[in-house]
């Protein structure tokens, strides 16, 4: 009965502890993790290490290790996001979801878990690419790092709600070439390869949140990174995707 | 646990299916009930409604005084469904220690994994191991949260005889620590060897629930042969103690269940039969006169029970 009177400290402690399991998970899970950790980093080396000189690329007046550094982190951390759905996905095929609805482990404990472990992946993400930018001479003061760090965290939240509506909507059949589709596009569209001039495609671009992703770098110019569109843009995508994520939820578990 | 009036219906493309028809169901605390049926007889559609995996259209469900979701919030179920596959990347021992963990009260680990016989595969990661010990694996996944209600859906279809044994020997061990197992099954030997209890259900409905030998003697203990010509089964059904007629050719097969009633009255109402011969049927027996396979000899054999949730039903 004392679960009852104190359902805050259990459900506490089931998160907790489901998160911890979660996390041995993934590590054991080495191929998804060095592979998940290893494809932006090299691609990084491959395209920043000959430009390690560009101090203004393209126009944008930051240097190409540092413009790339954010950029593929951009392209790394949406996958770790979305990688949140194909966990979910190959647990709803076997049955395991029904498995943990029957078990004190409350819905929302069970997303927190897979959404932390997701941002667990992206935090490591971006770790190795800054180390990496830093290795390739990325100077900036240390609060800029921490506000591109804070800045690529906030716009990833829209994609941790993606990745749970893909896990609810995808079987495992489909979810791997439709997230790789879906990163390779919002990657190249949102500037991570090339800067986004000023057309139609940056109309489109700047009305995603990947784009903002991107823009996280311009902390090094001084000023704000994100204009008021930028938050704006965050805050709308994650309300509607985080509607629709809870809405496949809701549909999965009442279905039979 | 009580349920009642419980309706679930299904959109299917070829027109609504009905699987649960309104089934009233207590068990009490301590009971080992065995929900009996053939294949679509709506033991899972009941089985998730009880467990508050899917919602009932009609009726009510409570779980020790409280909704489902609340008791299994509480820690108080445990269940293992038809089917269903084990987490990947954790051993067996990991697995069953993450499970205890997320309940307020979990059995010991190591007396789970010894309880369910998987103590040499502790250490293996759960993608590598056979059919049974997988099996066994879900079985101690269900059991280690010491639930107070355990239920299981079709506990036993993915094993050998032995390790059939083996898995009602550990439930035997559980249910004697005052725990309620409830599951379904379509082996009647299964039902009757293992239950105090047995819920007999045919298209969406409870057709017989009572001890397993009682449900014997109410639903078609013995079936009555005779050479009978010229009387249509509607009249044979007519006699008291009978639950079900068919004729093949001269003779007739009257399944009873009251065969010293319906003997009496056979002599008395058709002199004429000939080369009698009373035999006992077994569960075997009654369960295909009373589930048949379509819904008309479903309702043949209704006692007062269940034509009471049939009423419900409707």
């Amino acid at each position: 009965m004392s679960t009852l009177t104190q359902p805050r400290s259990g459900d506490a402690k089931t998160s907790g502890s489901y998160l911890r399991y979660e996390l041995l998970r993934l590590l054991r899970n080495r191929r998804f993790f060095v592979l998940s950790l290893g494809f932006p980093l090299i691609l990084y080396i491959f395209i920043a290490a000959p430009n390690r000189n560009v101090t203004d690329f393209a126009g944008t007046g930051l240097s190409a290790p540092l413009y790339y550094m954010v950029g593929l982190a951009a392209f790394g951390t949406m996958s770790s996001m979305l990688s949140t759905g194909t966990r979910i996905a190959a647990e709803r095929a076997i049955g395991w979801n029904r498995q943990l609805r029957i078990t004190p482990l409350s819905s929302r404990a069970y997303l927190r878990a897979k959404v932390l472990t997701a941002y667990l992946m992206a935090l490591l993400t971006i770790g190795l690419l800054f180390a990496s930018g830093l290795a390739l001479g990325v100077r900036l003061p240390a609060a800029d790092w921490v506000s591109m760090t804070l800045l690529i965290l906030v716009a990833l939240i829209p994609f941790a709600a993606f990745g749970v509506l893909l896990g609810h909507l995808l079987t495992t059949d489909t979810i791997g070439p439709t997230m790789g589709g879906i990163t390779g596009v919002l990657a190249l569209v949102s500037g991570t390869w090339f800067p986004i001039g000023h057309g139609v495609f940056y109309q489109i671009a700047r009305l995603l949140p990947s784009y903002w992703l991107v823009q996280a770098s311009h902390v090094a110019l001084g000023g704000p990174a994100w204009s008021t569109l930028g938050w704006a843009v965050v805050v709308v995508w994650t309300l509607v995707v985080g509607a629709l994520a809870v809405r496949a939820y809701l549909r999965d578990t009442q279905r039979v | 646990m009580r349920a009642r009036g419980l309706v679930k219906t299904f959109a299917a493309p070829q027109g609504p299916v009905r699987a649960v028809r309104g089934i009233d169901l207590d068990i009490t605390p301590g009971e080992t009930v065995a929900l009996l049926g053939p294949n679509g007889a709506g033991k899972t559609t009941t089985i998730d409604m009880l467990l508050g995996l899917s919602k009932a259209d009609r009726g009510d469900v409570s779980l020790f005084g409280m909704s489902p979701g609340d008791a299994v919030r509480a820690g108080l179920v445990g269940a293992m469904p038809q089917t269903g596959g084990l987490l990947r990347d954790l051993s067996v021992r990991e697995l069953v220690a993450m499970m205890a963990s997320l309940y307020p009260r979990p059995l010991d680990v190591d007396e789970v994994l010894r309880l369910t016989g998987l103590r040499a595969v502790a250490g293996q990661r759960t993608q590598k191991l056979s059919g049974g010990q997988t099996q066994r694996t879900r079985v101690a996944v269900a059991l280690v949260g010491n639930p107070g209600l355990l239920v299981l859906d079709e506990p036993t279809a993915a094993l050998d005889v032995e390790a059939r044994r083996a898995f009602w020997a550990t439930m035997r061990t559980f249910a004697s620590r005052g725990k309620t197992v409830l599951f379904a099954t379509h082996y009647l030997e299964e039902a009757d060897a293992n239950a105090d209890r047995v819920v007999l259900l045919a298209a969406g409905r409870v057709v017989a629930d009572g001890p397993p030998n009682e449900i014997k003697a109410r639903v078609g203990s013995h079936t009555i042969k005779a050479t009978l010509p010229g009387v249509g089964t509607d009249e044979l059904m007519r006699l008291p103690g009978v639950t079900g007629a068919e004729r093949h050719g001269e003779a007739v097969v009257l399944i009873c269940s009251d065969s010293d009633a319906a003997i009496r009255q056979l002599l008395a109402a058709y002199p004429l039969a000939r080369h009698i011969e009373i035999t006992g049927a077994g569960l075997e027996e009654a369960f295909v006169q009373l589930t048949g396979g379509d819904e008309g000899n479903a309702e043949v054999a209704v006692d007062d029970r269940s034509s009471g949730a049939e009423e419900l039903g409707r």
